[in-house]
């Protein structure tokens, strides 16, 4: 099963950080054909887990699965932008072009 | 009534040499310092001993954030300076945050804030519980952003952060020229409360690093530049132009010349505590007096320290074999210190520092230093007069008796920089002079000024020997001596 895998970290219950979250989930539901798992970390409650992860700015987002990782920051409002990031946009013109 | 100023800002001491000189204490507690500089100017150096000296003479620990250099770099770079970080990162002092931007890059999509960066600081300082940190260096974190409102926006956030850590900080940030604009985005200095520059510029073919405190909001410090020098196994080390203070004490007791001669000129002696500078040009017998000097000190049981630039080890123990002291026993004994070397070796900042430790080690009670001149040669005279007055003031803090020749650049004598620059700080001048008379080449030697005593006031005849110097008889009957022309005067009676 090709489930995409997704961290969030984000600093703590900020407009920004609902914003994120919508942006992110509304990419997932129109783009993506398959299911993903979304994981949310706040580094003010668990930094520990933001110094493993080497982040420094909120909001980032990892994707840990499809291989290979890619990192984006901002708040993800620039949507053609998350794509690339994604490196979905790709994927779509692969799958419309089949 | 008395005023008091409870609010007034408590400063913290860094323990870098010099450095709580010039800023008056140390650094602002509790507040963010923001130090700019160009690309090898020392911010790195600087970042790294803020914490490491906190940690070797305070016994407190430091968070440091490095933005640009991986953590394996920053052991490595600091290892010569004698930083062993990996032995504190297991003792648990020091905590490297890692904010290097990953390799793989990110994207950028939307806006974004430094929390996570924030947080992992915070964290830190929690599990270390660390007093300091640095945050070495800022542009790599504001390279990204777009404008100068969100830089100057983000370094309020980081700042104001650091403040409520209860963690007194440096941050370091990058400077394109030596002069003008103080950091890249032109608001850095603007925001933060304390600003130092550090400064490396090429001067006459010499590189010349000095350090500035610009802002200290709040809080006194020293104005202007002050030079500084990066020393191996010590790290950065401030020479305080402005600590040299009249406030030391001032001596009654006379100490002897190790010559009748000499005492007899300066009314029985010296001042225990007297700077003497005997100036003279080549061949007028400087490195004798000073010799006369050691052997003087060394005779009436005084430790003594002589720094040669000119001559070699082996010519100055030949010497004073002749005048009756034997140097190479006197070393071996631990009475002695004769310091040899080339003036071309180091700048004259490290030279300073060095002959610093030697004395503050040794602990003499007089020293000659033979010649000042030659080290003119290995600096622009700025960098000259602020040596002078660097090691006057080491040796004046001390209370010890010091002795410095200097050679002037004509046979006949005259003014020469070395003199400029000293004569207002010496007790006593002795001048030496090359005369031509009856057809042939005698020596002259006068006391030119003696603080706070009586002095022979003849120009005398100088004579040596190899057993020694002889003060002869006043040059009568002789005129412009001084001046470099002697001509004979007819005596009143013929």
């Amino acid at each position: 099963m090709n489930k995409y895998l997704f961290k969030l970290y984000i600093t703590g219950e900020s407009p920004s950080s609902s914003r994120t979250i919508a942006n992110l989930r509304k990419i997932c539901d129109d783009e993506m054909s398959s299911e993903y798992e979304l994981t949310i970390i706040d580094v003010t409650a668990q930094p520990q887990l933001a110094e493993e992860g080497k982040i420094l700015v909120t909001p980032t987002l990892i994707k840990e699965f499809p291989l290979p990782v890619r990192r984006i920051i901002g708040d993800l409002s620039d949507k053609e932008k998350v794509l690339r990031g994604l490196e979905l946009a790709e994927n779509r013109i692969k799958k419309g072009g089949a | 009534m008395e005023t008091k100023h409870p609010l007034s800002l408590q400063k913290i001491t860094t323990n870098i040499p010099g450095f709580d000189h010039i800023t008056c204490g140390g650094l602002p507690r509790y507040r963010n310092t923001l130090i700019s500089g160009t690309a090898g100017s020392g911010k790195s150096v600087l970042a790294a001993q803020f914490l490491a000296e906190a940690i070797m003479k305070s016994g407190q620990s430091g968070v440091f954030v490095t933005c640009e250099d991986s953590p394996g770099k920053i052991r490595a770079n600091v290892a010569s300076l004698g930083w062993d970080i990996k032995r504190w990162e297991k003792e648990g002092k020091w905590l490297f945050v890692d904010a290097t931007v990953p390799v793989e890059g990110q994207v950028v999509a939307g806006r974004y804030e430094h929390g996570a960066f924030l947080a992992r600081i915070k964290y830190a300082v929690g599990v270390c519980k660390a007093d300091r940190v640095s945050v070495d260096s800022l542009d790599a974190i504001f390279c990204q952003l777009s404008d100068r409102a969100s830089v100057r926006q983000e370094l309020s956030a980081i700042a104001l952060a650091l403040g409520q850590m209860k963690v007194t900080s440096l941050m370091t940030v990058e400077r394109a020229k030596e002069f003008g604009k103080i950091s890249r985005y032109g608001v850095e200095e603007f925001v933060a409360d304390n600003v130092i520059v550090l400064r490396n510029v090429l001067e006459e073919e010499k590189r010349r690093r000095t350090i500035e405190v610009l802002k200290f909001r709040g809080a006194v410090h020293k104005k202007g530049e002050h030079p500084f020098t990066i020393v191996p196994g010590e790290g950065m080390v401030v020479i305080p132009l402005s600590s040299f203070e009249l406030t030391q004490e001032s001596s009654e007791e006379r100490v002897t010349w190790g010559n009748e001669g000499l005492d007899a000129m300066c009314d029985g002696g010296l001042f225990r505590d007297s700077i003497s500078l005997v100036s003279g040009a080549s061949g007028t017998g400087k490195t004798m007096v000073a010799i006369e000097y050691i052997c003087g000190g060394l005779n009436s049981g005084e430790r003594s320290l002589l720094f040669a630039f000119e001559e070699s080890r082996k010519q100055i123990y030949r010497n004073a074999r002749d005048f009756g002291t034997d140097f190479e026993q006197m070393e071996k004994e631990g009475r002695l210190k004769v310091i040899c070397h080339y003036p071309e070796i180091m700048g004259l900042e490290d030279h300073l520092n060095s002959m610093n430790k030697t004395i503050s080690e040794f602990k003499p009670a007089r020293i000659a230093v033979d010649s000042l001149s030659a080290l003119e040669r290995v600096a622009t005279s700025r960098s000259f007069r602020e040596f002078v007055i660097g090691l006057v003031a080491t040796i004046k803090g001390q209370q010890i008796a010091g002795l410095f020749t200097s050679t002037t650049p004509t046979v006949p004598g005259g003014g020469s920089v070395t003199e400029a620059h000293i004569s207002s700080l010496t007790d006593l001048i002795i001048q030496l002079r090359n005369l031509e008379l009856n057809g042939e080449m005698r020596r002259a030697i006068t006391v030119l000024k003696m603080r706070g005593s009586q002095h022979d006031k003849d120009i005398r005849e100088l004579i040596i020997k190899s057993s020694g110097i002889i003060i002869g008889e006043p040059h009568r009957n002789v005129a412009g001596i001084q001046a470099g022309h002697p001509v004979k005067e007819p005596r009143p009676n013929e």
